[in-house]
């Protein structure tokens, strides 16, 4: 809201700069965002929280200056000089609605429409408003002053010399000011006269009785609309104004008639018109003066501070407030201006503001001592993190995502990631559900990356997936990690690099896993899954517990996607990781014998699985075989068709004695047979 | 027999001084000093000499064979350090050449942010709590007594999935289910980092980001305290620095209400860009608990206080790291995410 500093002193005193000004209207929560000097004056440009609608009224914000610097208010007085005839001769006014509070009007005849005096089209100007004639002007500057919006009807257009403060019923239609033809809808507040609606109450006029050249006799309206009212009308025709704007922050139902007065004399002042005798004013529920009780203890008991009673009186005295000491409390008079002062802590807030913020001293003695910690869970996830970015990095996308997503990736129409929780107002397609998987966002990332010819990513997110939940009105959420590489790893002038597939993605899981000291870790073939390479895909299992997926994309996802290169990724669930892992752990005992190493290449037929080798050679190795390690797959004709060769480096080692060239031989013999009956190896 | 040993010595002498590298040397040690070396022949047939002429040959001939070891292995220290530095030097790398890559990750710099405002709260004694990014309109907006229609919801437009059930617009929420559960245990302290949504998208807005918000109410946490936390908070995280200052404002959560500002990290408070001149960047949200919160949370205003805070990470990421598009922290582009 933009403030003349000029037009600001024709009601207090400032004998500060403007720099100065603004500071201390900030620091009491007046928020003065920009200064802006033009000849002979500065605006002030106000950012007023939602609480002080008060304040978009001059005179207002002119208290608020009283109170900072003690200076007094000159409020200009209002009385009209009345002629001789009765306002009742002209018009009555009926509510019929109890959106409207209080409704007050007053008559002027006689009236010449003409310019507005130039000092006063300036000051609408400094403010954004446009000029357009006296009676306009004379409303808007009013509603400027005083933050009451005011409305004048060309009074011999209003039809049965009556208003009727009603809702619009269905079908009627209204011309506003700016030529729109709107429909109205009960629910809609609107003036009307005996015929028809005149005006869309507290957002605009009605063109049929818009002040013209013509006009010579005028009805000035001051009235309260019911705030969120207007605020659902003013959103349903797409209209937002000066006036609909301060009815929905809240208008000063006490200031009705004052305001209205003002508009009269100023219009007198300006040889514009005369002023009928009386004023109508409708005022069904008059408002009871708010009092609140405030405890000075209280105050002292919540910011901290120790202001005596007499100081908080004072406070209450700048704000004109009146105050009613009491043996332990005093009771305050809030006027009605102030209609966002309701309980106590509203009058401490405004205590503490004129104290000053940085006046109240800052203590860090807490009274209890207390222990911040991670729980287990959390230092969990947080070890996860760490480990995960050792390798890969974190990236965070958006937790809703494009329906096409699914399509995308292949998910069958009866397969449980349809079921999603979908966002009843997004803004485009984007935001349409709710995830519920982690590869869209990847994908998304990867691809955008693969664009700008970042095209070796080792990528992971770790966040929740939503899924809706039968008798429940929340979502399950359910936390998970996912990742994908894709590209080379890079080389250097010694090491090319190597293409990051789906056993470099093994890698940096199994390790993850073994960081995390689970135990039986196991990668088995996956059953077919829409979204991933059926033949290059494994079940992460820890004690035979599922922990979740890895593999490479499949094929016709990549080319639904737009992505030209090879893909591998993973997803685990945060928790199910959680209950495999293990935080306490034990270290085991390094022996102090040697360790003998042998190697040994067994041929088996192509079918057969690593790991089930691998277990067939540890379990029949007994607990003397403690390290296997696969060094090579080689396959070649001489070897037959669908045979492979894999080789190990077999390591023993007791932790008793040094272990004899006899007993190894006996147990390599030992891994020989069995691999040979189970598997039908053979010694390469 | 005298001469002769003379003779050998200096023919040795020479012969050692002229090898020119450790096999020689070897060779030449084998003929003086081996089995069938020379002197060994010598002191061997010591007991055929005549007993007067054993004294003194013995002695020349051991003084001789001591001598020859000596050179010898001096010629061989020689060699050993004239073959280690040829070793050394044909070993020269151009050691300016880049070192092989390691595979490397990162996290993402909310992350780091986020962390780091964790640990400075578990410092201060603060605990963790996390809370469903699917909220309860109850639990987001009217236990925060923020009532259906009330104009500060215009502050805060939401994506909804149901009537009553919407994506957190902050993550307050989670302050009034931890009241319920704690209550009446005293204090509660505690911090709730997490993503939320509000329905905006532009050059500075991002229709979902991070927050931390707080809350520490007891039976006697005051303004003063409050100050007293966020200041301490504000040093850790910007440096010692920079200054502090609170101004009143308005939450529909807090009464009395504050926002936390502090020195422009960037122009120091002279006025730049990033702070519209002002010299002050508006940190975070503050205020004394509204009672209509603390009873909706199960507590009594007349024996409970304390105060909540809530800060946007993006924001402080932004100030920290000197990112000055918002959107970056979404887009995720690999040079910008191995950066940290």
């Amino acid at each position: 809201m933009r403030l003349s500093l000029e037009w600001l002193r024709d009601y207090i005193e400032i004998d500060i700069s403007a720099q100065e000004l603004a500071h201390r209207l900030t620091m009491a929560g007046v928020t003065v965002e920009n200064i802006e000097k033009v000849e002979n004056d500065a605006i002030l440009e106000l950012d007023l929280t939602p609480n002080r609608g008060d304040c978009l009224g001059i005179i207002n914000v002119a208290r608020e200056v009283s109170a900072l610097t003690g200076k007094p208010l000159d409020i200009p007085q209002a009385r009209p000089d009345e002629i001789d005839e009765r306002i009742e001769e002209y018009i009555s006014v009926t509510i019929e609605s109890n959106l409207c509070r209080r409704y007050g009007a007053r008559v002027m005849k006689n009236v010449r429409i003409a310019p507005s005096p130039v000092w006063m089209q300036e000051r609408l100007l400094k403010a954004g408003i446009r000029p357009i004639n006296n009676v306009v002007d004379v409303t808007n500057y009013v509603m400027l002053e005083t933050n009451q919006p005011m409305h004048a009807f060309d009074y011999d257009l209003v039809e049965g010399q009556m208003i009727i403060v009603r809702e619009a019923l269905a079908g009627e239609v209204l011309v506003t000011l700016d030529g729109n033809s709107r429909e109205l809808q009960p629910g809609m507040l609107v003036i009307a006269d005996a015929v028809k609606p005149v005006a869309l109450a507290g957002i605009m006029g009605g063109e049929s009785s818009e002040i013209g050249e013509r006009t010579t006799t005028i009805l000035l309206e001051s009235a309260i609309f019911d705030g969120t009212s207007i605020r659902r009308t003013a959103r349903k025709v797409g209209l937002r104004t000066e006036s609909s704007m301060r009815f929905e922050k809240g208008v000063d139902v006490g200031g009705v008639l004052f305001a209205l007065d003002r508009a009269a004399r100023l219009l007198e002042i300006l040889g514009a018109g005369e002023v009928v005798q009386g004023v109508c004013d409708v005022y069904p529920h008059p408002q009871p003066r708010t009092t609140i009780r405030l405890r000075s203890d209280r105050v002292n008991y919540v910011l901290g501070t120790s202001i005596t009673p007499g100081e908080i009186e004072g406070f209450l005295k700048k704000l004109d407030f009146p105050v009613e000491v009491r043996e332990t409390d005093m009771l305050v008079d809030i006027p009605s201006y102030r209609p966002d002062l309701t309980i106590e802590e509203d009058l401490i807030e405004e205590v503490a503001r004129l104290y000053g913020y940085d006046n109240i001293s800052s203590e860090l003695e807490p009274a209890v001592p207390t222990h911040g910690y991670r729980t287990d869970y959390q230092r969990f996830q947080e070890r996860l993190m760490s480990l995960a970015a050792s390798r890969m990095h974190q990236v965070i996308t958006y937790s809703f995502i494009n329906q096409r997503w699914l399509d995308i990736l292949e998910v069958p129409q009866d397969n449980f990631l349809r079921n999603t929780v979908k966002v009843a107002n997004p803004f485009s397609e984007e935001q349409g559900i709710m995830r519920t998987t982690l590869l869209p966002g990847l994908m998304e990332v990867a691809n955008r990356n693969m664009a700008r010819r970042n095209e070796d990513l080792t990528l992971f997110e770790m966040g929740s997936v939503f899924w809706p939940q039968e008798s429940e009105p929340l979502p399950q959420e359910t936390l998970m990690i996912a990742g994908l590489v894709t590209g080379k790893t890079s080389g250097g002038w010694q090491v090319t690099g190597s293409e990051m597939d789906y056993f470099y993605l093994k890698g940096i899981i199994e390790e993850l896993l073994v960081r995390l000291h689970m135990l039986d870790i196991k990668f088995s073939p996956a059953a077919p899954d829409h979204s991933y390479h059926p033949g290059r895909t494994a079940v992460i299992t820890s004690g035979g517990r599922q922990l979740g997926t890895i593999g490479e994309i499949h094929p016709q996802v990549l080319e639904n996607a737009g992505i030209d290169k090879r893909v591998c990724a993973f997803e685990i669930e945060v928790g199910k990781l959680y209950e495999a892992a293990s935080l306490h752990y034990q270290v085991q005992g390094i022996s102090k014998y040697p360790a003998v190493k042998r190697d040994l290449a067994l041929v088996v037929p192509e079918e057969v699985n690593a790991d089930e080798l691998e277990e067939t050679i540890k379990k029949s190795g007994t607990e003397l075989l403690t390290r296997v390690d696969l060094f090579d797959v080689y396959r070649s004709p001489q070897l037959g068709q669908d045979k492979k060769s894999l080789a190990y480096a077999l390591t023993f080692q007791s932790h008793q004695s040094t272990l004899q060239d006899e007993t190894i031989s006996t147990i390599i013999n030992r891994i020989l047979q069995e691999t040979a009956r189970v598997h039908g190896a053979r010694l390469r | 027999m005298r001469n002769r040993l003379q003779q050998m010595e200096k023919t040795a002498e020479e012969r050692i001084r002229a090898a020119s590298d450790a096999e020689t040397l070897k060779n030449i040690r084998v003929e003086y000093l081996g089995r069938k070396g020379e002197i060994t022949v010598i002191l061997r047939g010591l007991k055929d000499l005549p007993p007067e002429e054993r004294g003194a040959v013995g002695q020349a001939a051991n003084r001789l064979k001591d001598r020859l070891e000596e050179l010898i292995e001096s010629r061989n220290r020689d060699f050993n350090e004239q073959a280690l530095q040829e070793r050394l030097l044909k070993e020269k790398l151009d050691v300016t050449l880049p070192g092989t890559p390691m595979v490397s990750g990162g996290k993402h710099p909310l992350t780091l942010v986020i962390e780091e405002v964790e640990n400075i709260f578990l410092g201060l004694g603060f605990e963790i709590v996390e809370g469903p990014e699917v909220e309860l309109d109850y639990y987001n907006f009217e236990a925060l007594n923020v009532p259906a229609d009330h104009p500060a919801r215009d502050m805060q437009d939401s994506f909804y999935i149901s009537d009553e059930v919407l994506l957190r617009t902050h993550t307050s929420p989670g302050q009034v289910r931890t009241m319920e559960n704690k209550n009446p245990g005293l204090p509660v302290k505690i911090i709730i980092p997490g993503r939320v949504y509000r329905r905006d998208d532009d050059a500075t807005h991002s229709p979902m980001f991070h927050q931390v918000e707080g809350l520490y109410i007891g039976e006697r946490v005051t303004f003063a305290d409050l100050k007293g936390i966020l200041m301490l908070f504000a040093h850790k995280i910007f440096g010692q620095e920079v200054r502090v200052r609170f101004r009143p404002s308005y939450f529909p959560f807090t009464e009395p209400s504050a926002e936390m500002d502090v020195s422009c990290v960037i122009c120091g408070g002279i006025g730049c860009r990033t702070c519209s001149n002002t010299g002050w960047l508006e940190i975070l949200g503050s205020g004394m608990v509204h009672p209509n919160v603390l009873r909706a949370g199960g507590y009594d205003p007349e024996k409970v206080t304390g105060f909540a805070f809530g800060m946007g990470i993006e924001r402080i990421a932004m100030l920290k790291f000197g990112v000055d598009d918002l959107r970056l922290f979404f887009d995720n582009d690999i040079r910008f995410l191995s950066q940290f």
